[in-house]
């Protein structure tokens, strides 16, 4: 997990010209010298300029008007959510709005869990989102690693032609892959409403075959031929070779293709519309206008902790897949 | 010979899942939307008729005035903003990693759930945003409900889900500026501002014209906003593309129709994303 090297965690410049570590070498003498700002690498302000007394006042400014608007764009409406869903309907339309809900309750959260069935919902994307994380790490990985290791003929075109899905948004061919899902060419199975309309249509990632072979492509060929002179078949190499040195890119393509599948709103919308099957995104939308109002926010805020503590918890993983996607695309 | 049968073992896989449902509806889009089909008599071709059906729709004009009014608006809110919070982000020495967690937070929320938190935000009576503008003694909005502003209400939701993704990317493309640049352009005279102009903006040119094109692509999309929030309305002021393209297949059951706005789409974001893919190559070299 802490191998990766394109997370934007620790700043890690060449040759920043940062000041010294200022609280060893702060003189004892002043007693109100405030302590200096401390540059690890070199940015568009000078370290000199920063702590100048003209500097840093500005730098203070900016700092705390940067952290109350952001918690105020970002947070605050987190936070009315969570408070809004603990109104009673009388106290949610009351105006002016109160901060804190008046009277404390949590029946909003227990109706919004019984009326909409939340606990059916938040199942089925559970199991869409892990049976897509099986099935997309299975075939990615052995594909990548076909494409990467064992160079097969027509090996080039394979890999062109998939990433060349790259170039065609999922949304335009909505339509006719609704089609195939509804009716599967040669073999007639109707997939609508079963998990496998999730599951197979996100193994077909041009951006994790992407991601997984140019993990692979680095890694050196001494180690696998090393392994095969020793009489180590590919599914052998491919299983203890490849994938354990291979954790940090499998890493990201897992909490990628979960995430997605968990955020996912118009494929599923399309292929599980039965409300027995719904993900939680679409069971929630479409019984959003029978709901009162706080009802609906309180399934709003259950919706959202499982993506908020997977964040909390993976927050390096997608940091890298962010930034691998666009900086190497 | 026995290494390629290995090979195409470990793809067989990944080649019918990309067949079935990459390749396959691709071709199909493109077949479909020639044809008239109701999928129990065999499919008719009839030429450009779909594209005609489409043209004609009183719909259609708004659809895409609208979604090119959203991708400029989104633009206009969505990519400079992130890069000047990155810039200022850049050089603060403290409380990055909550201000970098904080404003990737409503990108991990479920769309579905950032539209419909807005949907509450925007009541007209006791919704958030009214009552902000109250307490500062300025009328209240109809937000949603008002042709002037639904369109701008969709937008807002939008960039406020997807700002912390540009942010970010920016973020680590400033930090792999070399301070030396900064040092030497600061020993040239060159104050703050020419500083940016001079180093940071040339040394993220690729970057920024990257976003710029992912950006393009990804909102000219826009649907669940429409989808969730206005149904289209008010008097098709918010009606996108891709909206209309449900509506056929879904609504108006014609989805020939909604696979020839498909293709037309297609070929628009084809153009992006190649030009996209020519640039990012560029950035390898």
């Amino acid at each position: 997990m802490s191998n990766l090297t394109v997370i934007p965690e620790s700043p890690k410049q060449p040759g920043g010209g940062g000041p010294p570590a200022s609280a060893a070498t702060r003189p004892a003498r002043a007693r109100r010298t405030p302590r200096k700002i401390h540059q690890e690498f070199r940015t568009v302000v000078s370290p000199h300029q920063l702590n100048s007394r003209h500097g840093r006042a500005i730098y203070w400014t900016v700092l705390v008007t940067v952290v109350v608007s952001f918690t105020a764009a970002f947070v605050f409406p987190l936070y009315w959510m969570v408070t809004g869903a603990m109104k009673t309907t009388e106290d949610l339309v009351q105006i002016p709005p109160t901060f804190l809900p008046p009277q404390f309750t949590l029946d909003a959260y227990a109706e919004a869990w019984e009326l909409m069935d939340l606990s059916l919902l938040l199942g089925n994307t559970a199991l869409y989102a892990g049976g897509a994380w099986l099935f997309t790490l299975a075939i990615d990985v052995t594909a990548a690693y076909a494409l990467s290791k064992l160079r097969p003929v027509l090996g080039k075109l394979v890999l062109a032609l998939m990433l060349a899905t790259l170039m065609i948004p999922p949304m335009v061919i909505m339509l006719p892959a609704y089609l195939t899902v509804k009716d599967l060419p040669l073999l007639g199975w109707d997939l609508l409403n079963t998990p496998w309309a999730i599951w197979l249509p996100a193994a077909a990632n041009g951006f994790n075959i992407f991601l997984l072979k140019r993990f692979f492509d680095s890694i050196p060929r001494e180690l696998l031929e090393a392994a095969e002179i020793d009489g180590a078949g590919p599914v052998r190499i491919l299983w203890s070779i490849v994938i354990p040195v291979s954790r940090p890119i499998l890493g990201v393509v897992s909490i990628l293709t979960v995430v997605a599948v968990w955020r996912d709103f118009v494929w599923p919308l399309l292929v599980l519309t039965d409300s027995e099957k719904m993900s939680v995104s679409i069971g929630i939308a479409s019984l959003s206008s029978q709901m009162p109002q706080n009802v609906l926010i309180a399934s709003l805020v259950i919706a959202s902790i499982p993506t908020i503590i997977v964040f909390f918890l993976f927050q390096r993983h997608i940091m890298a897949g962010l930034t691998a996607g666009s900086l190497k695309g | 010979m026995r290494r390629n049968v290995t090979a195409y073992g470990f793809l067989c896989g990944a080649l019918i899942c990309f067949a079935f449902f990459s390749w396959y509806p691709m071709i199909w889009e493109v077949v479909l939307s020639f044809q008239q089909t109701n999928f129990v008599d065999p499919p008719v071709w009839v030429g450009l008729e779909n594209f005609a059906t489409v043209f004609e729709d009183a719909a259609f004009g708004p659809a895409w005035k609208n979604t090119v009014m959203f991708t400029v608006l989104a633009l206009v809110f969505g990519y400079g903003v992130p890069f000047v919070i990155a810039l200022v982000l850049n050089e603060l020495r403290h409380a990055r990693a909550y201000l970098r967690f904080v404003v990737y937070l409503p990108v991990m929320l479920p769309p579905a759930v950032g539209v419909l938190l807005f949907q509450w935000f925007y009541e007209p009576e006791y919704g958030l945003f009214n009552q902000i503008l109250g307490f500062f003694r300025l009328p209240g909005l109809d937000w949603l409900n008002s042709t002037d502003t639904a369109l701008i209400s969709l937008v807002i939701v939008s960039t406020w889900m997807n700002l912390g993704t540009g942010t970010l990317i920016y973020l680590a493309a400033l930090q792999t500026i070399p301070g030396e640049l900064y040092e030497a352009a600061e020993l040239d005279g060159a104050g703050v501002f020419k500083r940016i102009w001079h180093v940071t903006i040339p040394q993220t040119k690729l970057i920024l014209l990257v976003m710029l094109l992912l950006q393009i692509v990804a909102t000219m999309q826009v649907f669940i906003e429409p989808f969730l929030l206005t149904g289209g309305g008010p008097e098709n002021s918010t009606v996108s593309v891709v909206y209309l393209m449900y509506q056929y297949a879904f609504n108006f059951g014609n989805i020939n129709g909604g696979n020839a706005l498909g293709v037309m789409l297609m070929i628009v974001l084809m153009v992006f994303s190649a030009v996209y893919l020519r640039v990012s190559r560029e950035d390898k070299s």
